[in-house]
């Protein structure tokens, strides 16, 4: 899950990690209210969407005084922001986060991230602050540096003051320096992060390190014991059928192409969508039902799929083991009687109880094409929908 | 002989007055597997499907002479379940749940460090060794005896190898998920070394996805080390970048992580790919031709 940079800042702020001063603002009149509040002659105007790159898109303003921050909030509030990473559609700009300016002096990287290969969380740095992390990597990579944490010890000062030497920290922000890296690790693990990443770490000019941008994103599967933090999900910045899916438990990916995909497994999802395309058609979407499906949750995801305008056939691609045939069956039966079916429909079943599921579909008395493998699936829909 | 369970292999069922739970021990007790205990904190005394059920793990194992677990605790839980397995000094924990969070999974490879359980899982089908024990979620009746080992990061995606291999008459000695999450307890390299180790294991079956490197890594080590031929398949070749796709650990981050980086390493190892799913069988096969243990490994 992500959340706006204000909100990730009001998190870091809380728990002792240096950050800017700055109020959200959802209107022209309440960002000039915001900068009032603030002890500062420089502003910051920061647009918040669900995206980085916001800074080159002219989404981040530099005000000299409140006329200016009026200015900027009435040009940012409304507008649609493009950046490399919101698609060519951009994302409209909803909320303002209205922050102090400050004396930078120099920009660093510092970022938190699960280590794979260790099992552990690591902590990177880098001098090249305000560069993409993957760019410094690719050209740079003698430039980052990194510190696998102990879970049992968290980050441990030298680990920190390590860091802040080799990324090249003046010495005497050093001490300040370990402890926001500290801080920063803290709140990972307090809040359950899946990324914490701090795109510039600065210095400034009256001795601080702080925060001048910040991501947080967050463990999906944590969230049952982060309230806190799921009550700042803004649903506004998420795809409408991704939020449905996501209240039915299923794990559903929007795509392109016009072929709808119900299966059932990650791996199987996944591949469906390649078979799909090996055999020249565009898959619509990834979605994966899951072991623990109910007949309702697949009635649910089939509506899912069809509400998508864009799809022009679906493929139903099923290998029973946690999950029963029989219910994917009654599901796809069901829904169909409830919202109707005016397109192809291939099925696939394999796996538990298969005789039971090919038999209630065969009793439904609808028009499904039965496959009898993958690719026998595959190759069928995506003639079917030429 | 077999990988990691065979039909001497006595099980507790952790979670097992769960609905998902229930139903799968009833499927592994018709099975064949030895299940010989459930664990469920306050349940002790009770039964299910004529399985005794116990408080405590170690209550558990001091009755039945346990030496293995199969978790279906739900995911808040799931980490303790599993701590409570290693603390009982079981030699095999397979963990079936899906959705632990990534942090506790942190925690319990480093409280597993220096013990002697292996982790199967989680998020996995579990591990199945045909006609001997089945310990997981996946369908038994599609496997069958025989020479091929199988390794996966998904569920479908093995039973859908496994499917094919026995359709075609090659058997399978034992099929091993080590699930789709970023933090797991055996990976491909583990189980590799045991396939290599295994005298009737003649050819392996290694399925991965998107994210990660652990493929990477793995066909590295079979080049120096690996004296079966492996045959691959990577799922999400046509996952976009940044969206996690279903798994907890398929995801392609900051361009690391693709299926085509992941297939040209393989391939650079001698590793053959599948270029579908529904081409694994036939992959093998193939392999197993060129190798000349095409006879061998025929088994009905």
């Amino acid at each position: 899950m992500n959340i706006h940079e204000y909100q990730g800042k009001d998190i870091l702020r809380e728990s002792g990690v240096n950050v800017p001063n700055g109020h959200v603002a959802y209107t022209v009149e309440e960002a000039v209210e915001a900068a009032k509040k603030l002890s500062s002659n420089v502003f910051v105007v920061k647009a918040q969407i669900h995206a980085g790159g916001r800074g080159k898109a002219g989404g981040v303003k530099i005000a000299k005084n409140l006329d200016d921050v009026r200015t900027y909030a009435d040009e940012l509030l409304g507008k649609n922001l493009v950046t490399h990473q919101t698609g060519p559609e951009g994302k409209e700009v909803k909320r303002l986060l209205i922050e102090e300016g400050c004396d930078i002096q120099n920009e660093y990287y510092v970022g938190l991230v699960l280590d794979r290969a260790t099992s552990r969380v690591v902590m990177m740095g880098s001098e090249e602050g305000g560069t993409e992390i993957e760019e410094v990597a690719a050209e740079t990579p003698e430039k980052i540096f990194k510190e696998v944490i102990d879970p049992v010890v968290g980050l441990s000062g030298y680990q920190a003051r390590r860091l802040a030497f080799n990324i090249n920290i003046p010495h005497e922000l050093i001490g300040n320096a370990a402890k926001f890296m500290i801080g920063l690790y803290n709140v990972f693990v307090k809040k359950d992060c899946s990324i914490a990443e701090i795109n510039p770490l600065v210095t400034t000019g009256d001795g601080q390190v702080m925060a001048l941008d910040s991501k947080l994103n967050f463990d999906d599967n944590a969230m049952f014991r982060q309230k806190d933090v799921m009550a700042l999900r803004d649903l506004e910045e998420e795809d409408e059928k991704e939020i449905e899916a996501s209240k039915y438990d299923l794990s559903y990916v929007a795509l392109d192409g016009n072929i709808g995909c119900m299966v059932n497994g990650a791996g199987l999802a996944m591949s469906t969508m390649d078979i799909i395309k090996h055999y020249g058609g565009e898959p619509a979407n990834f979605l994966d039902v899951g072991g623990g499906a109910t007949a309702e949750k697949v009635t649910e995801a089939f509506k899912i799929i069809l509400s998508d305008s864009h799809v022009k056939g679906i493929f139903v691609n099923i290998f029973g083991g946690i999950m029963k045939c029989d219910v994917i069956a009654e599901g796809v039966v069901e829904a169909t009687k409830q919202v109707g079916l005016e397109m192809p429909l291939v099925v696939r079943l394999e796996g538990t109880n298969v005789d039971l599921g090919k038999k209630i579909l065969d009793e439904s008395g609808l028009n499904i094409t039965s496959a009898e493998s993958m690719a026998d699936g595959a190759n069928k829909i995506v003639s079917a929908v030429k | 002989m077999s990988v990691y369970v065979n039909k001497d292999t006595k099980v507790i069922v952790q979670g097992i007055t769960g609905g998902t739970a229930k139903f799968h021990t009833k499927q592994m007790l018709e099975y064949g597997t030895k299940i010989v205990g459930g664990v469920t904190p306050k349940k002790g005394g009770t039964e299910v499907e004529g399985v005794p059920v116990f408080n405590t793990v170690q209550d558990a194992v001091d009755e039945t002479g346990a030496n293995a677990s199969v978790v279906y605790v739900p995911a808040p839980a799931a980490a303790d379940a599993i701590l409570e397995a290693v603390d009982a000094e079981l030699d095999l924990v397979i963990c079936i749940t899906e959705h632990i969070p990534v942090m506790d999974m942190v925690k319990v490879k480093r409280a597993m460090e220096g013990k002697k359980t292996r982790l199967v899982g989680p998020n996995c089908p579990g591990v199945i060794t045909a006609d001997e024990s089945k310990i997981g979620i996946m369908p038994g009746y599609i496997h069958k005896k025989g020479h091929i080992g199988v390794i996966s990061r998904s569920g479908t995606l093995t039973y859908e190898a496994v499917h094919q291999l026995s359709e075609a008459g090659y058997g399978q000695t034992t099929a091993v998920g080590i699930g789709g999450d970023p933090v797991n307890g055996t990976d491909f390299i583990d189980a590799l070394t045991a396939f290599n180790e295994d005298p009737e294991t003649e050819a392996v079956v290694m399925i991965g996805e998107i994210g990660g490197t652990a493929e990477e890594d793995a066909s590295e080590w079979i080049k120096a080390n690996m004296s079966k031929p492996v045959v691959g398949f990577i799922g999400g070749a046509t996952a976009p970048p940044g969206k996690r796709m279903g798994h907890a650990g398929a995801i392609i981050s900051g361009g690391k992580g693709t299926a085509e980086e992941k297939i040209r390493i393989m391939n650079e190892c001698g590793v053959k790919t599948a270029d579908t799913p529904a081409e694994i069988g036939e992959t093998m096969i193939n392999v197993l031709k060129e190798n000349g243990l095409q006879e061998k490994c025929k088994t009905h």
